[in-house]
């Protein structure tokens, strides 16, 4: 395909891999942000081609991951009513609650849908206007405008049996849960390029700043990822600590300036608890006021009991990049893509799926 | 990718040979052709092609100057 065949050229990965390895004079550890780039890191051996002082941590960008067991029981508890359909994106159904899963629930009669898009689940409700349809909305700054877009449609045009489950979470938050952590061992992040088309650049100057970490903006082919990896390398080594762009081609400093207007327009800044990080403050978007109408919270008020998160997950540890998948016990014996302990092995983008696939001993 | 208008700005992407409906209320400059970012049915950023090609053109600077020419 013309735009990323050319970002996965052999030649210049090469070529990329051995400038990091002559610029690498001492160790260090850099985390991808983004599941997505995780993926991409472990499927294409990236990490597998660096200088071995040079580690890289994976991190808490995995949106499926880091959205906590409440959230999912309370999926569980609204889909379970007779005059609900659940839509959610396809990796939200296999993620466990206390109990069972989203997908579980179908198998028990409950009208769980697989959308592409929030709007997909918006045409749902104008089709079915008998039915209760709760769209649940997760995901970080790449995927909330989509949902806010589908909110002020459904106000603008009067769908009244619309709503949202929201578990919306924002990226610079986490790094600094991340940074603020005692055991943190990160010393440069790679930030997900499509967050960083969506808001920006700005937002990462005053953590750089605050932290002396070096954050570098990064698109998800090979060469990108090493690109990346390169200027904060080149970064360290020189003891910068600036927010760099290597994703020019769709990242900009400003950001997506239509897509941030509809989400001010739409959410507000929310504490959120977060899978294995617990509440951040600041940390999520939540819907103002004037859209509460559409907060499936509010239209279902009673709901279970806050459950705790499995304790033989080590979910918490690896999203914030002090354990790998591989070193817990459960990995590839009791926790498996069809039978996970927690949302890691679950996601397109957790950690724990990507080395189950692209990793495991024949 | 090609331009349809009925309520909301929409438009025909394909990605690789599938053919998807996608919202275009976010990237209003984006024309027939074009290549877009999509994520979750909407276009996030229409591809800076010559950004693209800078970033290109460096990776192949990089392959000729394979023992890093200009580092010190």
């Amino acid at each position: 395909m013309r735009l990323v065949d050319e970002f996965r050229a052999p030649g210049a990965v090469d070529a990329l891999a051995k400038r990091i390895g002559r610029v690498v004079t001492r160790p260090w550890r850099i985390m991808e942000v983004c599941g997505g780039q995780t993926h991409a890191i472990v499927r294409f051996g990236i990490d597998q081609m660096l200088p071995p002082t040079l580690s890289l941590l994976h991190g808490p960008g995995c949106p499926v991951c880091v959205t906590p067991i409440e959230r999912i029981d309370r999926a569980l508890f609204i889909a379970s009513r007779a005059e609900v359909v659940l839509c959610s994106f396809g990796d939200m159904l296999r993620v466990p609650g206390s109990e069972t899963d989203l997908l579980g629930a179908k198998g028990r009669g409950a009208d769980v849908r697989v959308v592409f898009s929030p709007l997909d689940a918006l045409a749902i409700a104008e089709r079915e206007p008998q039915r209760q349809v709760v769209f649940f909305a997760v995901g970080f700054e790449t995927t909330a405008p989509a949902i806010a877009l589908a909110a002020e449609r459904a106000r603008q045009t009067g769908i009244e049996n619309f709503s949202l489950l929201v578990a919306h979470v924002l990226v610079p938050p986490a790094l600094e849960a991340v940074l603020g952590d005692p055991e943190c061992r990160v010393d440069g992040f790679l930030a997900a390029g499509h967050v960083c088309t969506i808001m920006g650049l700005e937002q990462y100057r005053p953590i750089a700043k605050k932290y002396r970490v070096p954050i570098v903006a990064t698109g998800f082919e090979p060469t990108d990822l090493l690109q990346g990896i390169l200027l904060l390398v080149e970064q360290l080594e020189s003891g910068r600590h600036e927010v760099e762009n290597q994703y020019t081609r769709a990242v900009t400093a400003g950001g997506n300036a239509h897509a941030q207007s509809m989400l001010a327009r739409v959410f507000e800044v929310v504490p959120r608890a977060w899978r294995g990080l617990g509440e951040i403050p600041r940390s999520g978007l939540g819907l103002r006021a004037e859209y509460r109408s559409l907060d499936a919270d509010l239209r279902f008020p009673e709901g279970p009991a806050a459950a705790a998160e499995p304790e033989v997950c080590r979910a918490g540890r690896v999203l914030r990049g002090i354990e790998r998948p591989t070193e817990c016990p459960a990995f590839g014996s009791d926790c498996t893509p069809a039978h996970p302990l927690g949302a890691p092995m679950v996601s397109s983008e957790g950690a724990c799926a990507a080395y189950y696939r692209f990793r495991s001993p024949a | 990718m090609s331009i349809s208008h009925d309520t909301l700005p929409m438009g025909r992407v394909e990605f690789g040979g599938i053919v998807k409906e996608v919202c275009l209320a976010y990237v209003p400059e984006a024309s027939v052709g074009d290549f877009v970012i999509v994520h979750v049915g909407f276009a996030i950023h229409r591809i800076d092609a010559e950004q693209a090609e800078r970033t290109l053109a460096d990776l192949a600077l990089l392959r000729e100057t394979p023992d890093g020419a200009g580092e010190t």
